[in-house]
């Protein structure tokens, strides 16, 4: 039970990233369907920081796989947000277009590197030492026994993507800058009268959501496959990013609600690998198991009809989501 | 020195000139009425005192000094806060959001003391408003109080209202000029914008009156009279020259019985309206806007929810009579009901801006006959004649109808409702934007319509086309009928007191 | 005059009103040429084996042309995927969102694997088809109407849940596999009864059936869509529902019968990929197509003859890629959904070239007339060439309207 929490909470915090991502960028008036594109994107940044840190040192390990995938999401964002807020194309449209270019352009990458620096001896496989960094937990942990090891057991950057949700969630309640990004996604005619830089509140956000969807895929290979890197990662990668999407609708598009919701959805994404354990007694054959792999998507659907059929304004997202600004409209 | 001084401020659009040569004054703790008919420029020329346009010529002073205005935040720095006609708020946002949004207050972000000053400029100038209450759970006399106070939070020494009673209650009206009055007390100054006499007589201290974009002048409210005033704002008296004959054979086409709407917000749309259209008959309709005009055409037409009434239809081929409640517009038709209607909003309702002119003149009829595939030689034909006949200027009927201008637009639409050899023709606002040529084209289909025995129903908002072209005229005040009055006999004053004194009725 | 030094903005945007038809063509074709020369600098700068600029566009002509084979997959390729951007267009039409094509692919797939698979060798296979045939449809169109009955009763994101559909039929997908093959590798054997029939062995024979099956497919949609009573009527729903409630529409009906037609048809692309030509079904045999198709729909604007043109050099550069993927020493074969991608965002940029104008602030109109210069002249020199491609397809669009009257 505690490994399968732990675990749960291993890849909670890639949905946390992902999720909180797309929710500051949909707060400023923008579906972004490239964030499953923006967090493949972000992992293969992150494989290139953690190569080309070579192992050496641990904190320029983690630093340089930070910043790569940094780098890397927002530059995606940058093409997305320059299409949808600048040209006002659509973002529908211009977010697929992004998750094709997103997965395609991280599986190349990454095989490239799988190919040069091919060891291990597996051809399709890459081991990252520099991982052992992403996993370093805090000493006194293992002697808290479960308790510590579920509070205090994880590798630094579940701890930022933590705090990243709860700065997130403030930032959006009880800030200035807040009030006006929500007012950007609600109506953005009634932001500009009001005197905000509506372009300005849209691409930022749109590029720190994409940096925070980039670090949340950064994740995936360092943390959740404790530095594997596999020819299937950005496939991996683009489902969990899908999921993210999904779980802004799951959580009302909340950052606060965003850590529990994350954990629940962990809990259901690995729940399948761990139903020897929960039920000893049953068999399941392998196809019965990937059953349960329905599981977050349906929940998702009945929150998406749920909240539809309630109405509540506040919990359908922002009013302005997927409409392109243009003031001479008006 | 004035407060606010505009010269010689011209602004076109295209080729339109919507103000040209104006000047004007605002004095401090004054209330000036901007005093003009639909589409003189008034709100042309508020909006570029509150940065939303920019003068093409001229100079804007504030208390004396020359300014430049680009921006609604330009304004706000100059103290000048405008409440548009359509509120500019987020409607899941509470009122105290809405009120700082966008402004840069000195100190740190607390909502809870922004609330407690909302409170305190609420309480000055005696407003009610809850800051905590979300603007999709407001009145619109609520939100426009947010408007108002967004204003004032920004230390608004100038504010421009535009026309800020048509859409309340006389209560409401009352209240809100009780707190322009306060506000005029504390030394702030005030233009409002309106073309109700009765409100001006009442409020203003000095009229400035615009006609045509035009600056015609402006007089003290004491001494002055309505009827000067009409006469600086509409200039000599136009004799209209519309044709009215006597309606022949007249008899009950549609009644209407205790009808009451809900609109699609859930408030109430008419309420216990009864009546009878005529054929050969023009029934007009008048009333301020949004009295209930739209309620009551839509739910004959079979488009809004009825909530208790009748609308009957008899037929004048076999006399028998169809109830039209409850049914769609297609099940209406079916019947055999003959009703065309000519809905006010005509890009967004009437007709696909999108589809060329068959397309459009085809929208009502397409679906005649079994086959699964379209007919298009027929409305084709049909809108040769129509494009011929009203002499609708377009490069092709393969135009698509957004590409027409207002006119065509419209003579497009009705002509389609024509063609359909209606026995009820229900019209909204049918002239509205028109120029001169094609108002009178419309009026002489209705005639004609009228002559060949239909019954006409015609919403209008100018009182003297409605005097001159309607046989009776129904008065709609708040969602009930105020009166019924021949058109022939009745006086403009006798109608305008109809449309705008407060109707006692119980409340249900 | 002005107290306060406001400058002019350096540039604003207008919307255009009218713009010729060989602007557009222009347009299109320079964003596609960009993309192309980005496309093969990435590769030769990221390739360790070649650098030839010029090789990169020789790989792509020869990965498509070179042999029969390789043509007719192209056009294969093209075909299908011009199938989905059809299936598509009903419903974007309507401005329903169908995010859900991959799904509704899959489902077809399903559909028609589960008849082959458990029906087949029990009935002749005529019989088989016709229940495949039904099988396909029948789940896609399903599969898309669920999100549709929604959309119409409680206004449900139909984006959102079409994507999360698309799941659900690819782990439905991955399900039924393992519950047939039980030896865990998750893959299929081609199935041998119930195979779509096919005038040879040759990659003609097997290929050709199917492409004309969606060309036909796409005529037929443009024709429902020009010439029928439902086409117009959708129509008027995705243009204005007030416009479809004033004339007596019911727009739920409307709404669920274009979307199951929508969904019917990605169905039937995945009839065929498993009945006629891969005779088996995987979790990602759609291709990512749905998506795909979307793009191409969306980029078309509707017009069926673009469509073609599109699909067709979207399939190019997929087959082409396998090529240079060879050729310069590549295992990925992703790289084309790389090189996919960055056209698709220079197509996508475009339009706002073709919507939109901008209105330079004079002294930088001067500054960007000297740097525009050689392109215009280019222009000017291309513009008759546009100018005819431009009104061969407004003159075909034309005709057909006319051959209707």
């Amino acid at each position: 039970m505690v490994e399968f929490v732990f675990q749960a909470i291993s890849i909670a915090v890639i949905f946390l990233l992902g999720c909180v991502g797309e929710i500051l960028t949909e707060k400023a008036g923008h579906l972004n369907l490239g964030i499953p594109g923006i967090m493949c994107v972000g992992a293969a940044g992150g494989v290139l920081g953690v190569v080309i840190a070579n192992n050496v040192n641990g904190f320029l390990s983690i630093l340089l796989a930070v910043v790569f995938a940094i780098i890397f999401a927002s530059i995606a964002g940058l093409i997305y947000a320059f299409l949808t807020v600048s040209l006002r194309c659509n973002q529908n449209v211009t977010g697929l277009a992004l998750t094709i270019f997103g997965n395609g352009f991280a599986s190349v990458f990454v095989n490239s590197v799988i190919k040069i620096q091919g060891i291990n001896g597996h051809g399709a496989m890459l081991s990252l030492a520099g991982n052992k960094f992403f996993m370093a937990h805090l000493p006194f942990a293992d002697k808290l026994g479960d308790f510590g090891k579920l509070v205090f057991g994880h590798g630094v950057l579940v701890y930022v993507a933590i705090a990243i949700a709860i700065a997130a969630a403030i930032i959006l309640s009880f800030t200035r800058i807040g009030l006006n990004l929500r007012s950007v996604g609600e109506s953005p005619a009634t932001a500009d009268a009001a005197g905000i830089n509506v372009t300005k509140y849209k691409y930022v956000f749109i590029l720190l959501g994409s940096a925070i969807a980039g670090l949340g895929g950064l994740l995936y290979p360092m943390q959740l496959m404790a530095g594997t890197v596999g020819s299937t990662m950005s496939s991996t990668v683009e489902g969990i990013g899908w999921l993210c999407v999904a779980l802004v609708i799951f959580t009302l598009w909340k950052p606060a609600l965003a850590v529990p919701g994350s954990i629940i959805f962990g809990a259901l994404y690995i729940f399948p690998t761990f139903l020897s354990k929960f039920f000893p007694d049953a068999t399941f054959t392998f196809a019965a198991k990937k059953l349960f792999d329905l599981i977050p998507y349906i929940a998702t659907i009945i929150v998406l009809i749920i909240t539809s059929i309630m109405g509540k304004k506040e919990n359908l997202g922002p009013a302005s989501l997927g409409v392109s600004y243009f003031r001479e409209d008006r | 020195m004035h407060q606010l001084e505009l010269r010689n401020i011209r602004k076109t659009f295209g080729n339109v000139v919507a103000n040209n040569n104006v000047n004007l004054t605002l004095e401090k703790g004054e209330i000036l009425s901007l005093l003009g008919e639909n589409g003189c420029g008034k709100t042309t020329l508020m909006n570029m005192i509150a940065g939303i346009y920019y003068p093409d010529s001229g100079s804007i002073l504030i208390s004396g000094e020359e300014v430049t205005i680009k921006s609604p935040i330009d304004a706000f720095k100059h103290g000048i806060g405008m409440i548009h006609q359509h509120f500019k708020l987020v409607d899941v946002f509470t009122a105290t959001e809405n009120i700082i949004l966008g402004y840069k207050e000195q100190g740190k972000f607390n909502l809870k003391k922004s609330a407690e000053r909302i409170k305190e400029i609420a309480d000055k100038y005696g407003f009610i408003i809850d800051p905590k209450k979300k603007i999709y759970d407001m009145s619109v006399s609520e939100k426009q109080t947010v408007e108002i106070v967004k204003v004032l939070y920004r230390g608004a020494d100038i504010l421009i209202l535009d026309e800020p009673t048509a859409v309340l209650t006389p209560q409401e009206t009352k209240k809100l000029f009780n707190v322009l009055r306060k506000m005029k007390e504390d030394g702030k100054s005030i233009i409002i914008i309106t073309h109700k006499l009765n409100e001006v007589m009442e409020i203003s201290d000095r009229v400035a009156v615009l006609r045509k974009g035009e600056y015609i002048g402006s007089v003290n409210a004491k001494e002055t009279t309505e009827s000067e005033l009409t006469e600086m704002m509409v200039g000599k008296k136009i004799e209209l020259n519309i044709d009215r004959s006597e309606p022949k054979n007249a008899e009950p086409r549609l009644i209407v019985s205790g009808l009451s709407t809900i609109k699609d917000d859930g408030l109430p749309g008419v309420q216990n309206v009864n009546f009878v259209a005529n054929s050969g008959e023009i029934l007009g309709i008048a009333g301020i806007a949004g009295s209930g005009q739209k309620e009551l055409l839509e739910a004959i037409a079979g488009l809004t929810k009825i909530k208790d009434g009748k609308i009957e239809y008899i037929n004048p081929e076999n006399e028998e009579t169809v109830n039209l409640c409850l049914k769609n517009p297609r099940q209406i038709r079916d019947l055999g009901v003959r009703l065309a209607f000519v809905p006010e909003d005509r890009l967004g309702m009437g007709l696909v801006g999108n589809m060329d002119l068959v397309d459009n003149v085809m929208l009502r009829s397409y679906e005649k006959g079994r086959s699964i595939i379209l007919d298009r030689k027929t409305p084709g034909a049909l809108t040769n004649q129509i494009v011929s006949e009203l002499e609708v200027v377009t490069d092709s009927v393969h135009t698509p109808v957004r590409r027409l201008s207002g006119g065509n637009v419209q003579k497009v639409l009705v002509g389609r409702e024509i063609a359909s050899v209606p026995k009820v023709l229900m019209a909204a606002y049918p002239v509205r934007g028109l120029d001169i040529n094609s108002s009178y084209l419309i009026y002489n289909l209705l005639n004609k319509e009228k002559e060949s025995g239909s019954a006409v129903i015609f919403v209008g908002e100018d009182l003297d086309v409605l005097l001159a072209l309607s046989d009776r005229l129904l008065v709609l005040n708040g969602g009930r009928i105020s009166g019924i009055v021949d058109a022939r006999t009745t006086t403009k004053e006798e109608v305008g007191l109809l449309m705008t004194k407060t109707v006692a009725h119980e409340e249900e | 005059m002005a107290r306060e030094n406001h400058k002019e903005p350096l540039f604003h945007i207008v919307k255009r009103m009218n713009i010729s038809e060989g602007a557009k063509v222009g347009i299109r074709v320079l964003s596609i040429v960009i993309g192309l020369l980005i496309a093969a600098i990435f590769v030769i700068s990221l390739s360790s084996e070649s650098h030839n600029f010029f090789g990169f566009f020789g790989s792509m002509v020869s990965g498509v042309f070179s042999t029969p084979r390789k043509l007719w997959r192209f056009l294969l390729e093209a075909a299908l995927l011009l199938g989905v951007s059809i299936a598509l267009v009903p419903a974007f039409k309507m401005r329903f969102w169908n995010l859900g094509g991959n799904g509704q692919i899959l489902m077809g797939c399903l559909g028609t694997c589960m008849v082959m698979f458990y029906l087949g060798g029990k009935l002749p296979d005529p019989v088989l088809w016709i229940l495949m045939f039904i099988a396909a449809v029948l789940f896609a169109g399903v599969w898309a109407v669920i999100p549709a009955i929604f959309k119409s009763f409680f206004r449900t994101n139909e984006s959102l849940f079409t994507l999360m559909l698309n799941y659900i039929a690819s782990i439905l997908v991955g399900y039924f596999i393992a519950f047939w093959y039980t030896n865990g590798t998750g893959a299929m054997d081609p199935l041998t009864d119930g195979r779509l029939p096919t005038l040879g062995s040759s990659p003609f024979g097997k290929y050709f059936l199917p492409i004309v099956l969606f060309v036909f497919v796409t005529v037929a949609i443009y024709l429902y869509l020009r010439y029928s009573k439902h086409g117009y009527e959708l129509s008027v729903v995705g243009e204005s529902e007030n416009t479809a409630r004033y004339i007596g529409l019911n727009v739920k009906v409307v709404t669920i019968r274009t979307v199951a037609l929508s969904g019917a048809l990605c169905g039937l692309v995945g009839f065929i990929l498993s009945g006629g030509i891969n005779y088996m079904m995987s979790t990602t045999m759609d291709g990512n197509m749905g998506f795909t198709g979307i793009m191409v729909a969306w980029l078309s604007q509707f017009s069926p003859i673009i469509m073609v043109f599109i699909s067709l050099f979207i399939a190019f550069v997929t087959n082409g890629m396998a090529q240079v993927n060879e050729d310069f020493g590549f295992t990925d074969e992703n790289l084309s959904a790389v090189i996919r991608g960055i056209i698709f965002f220079l197509l996508i940029a475009s339009e706002f070239f073709v919507s939109y104008k901008i209105i330079w602030r004079e002294d930088a109109q001067k500054v960007v007339d000297k740097i525009a210069f050689p392109f215009v002249w280019i222009g000017k020199k291309l513009n008759p060439v546009f100018e005819k491609i431009g009104s061969f397809f407004k003159g075909i669009s034309l005709k057909a309207r006319k051959g209707g009257k």
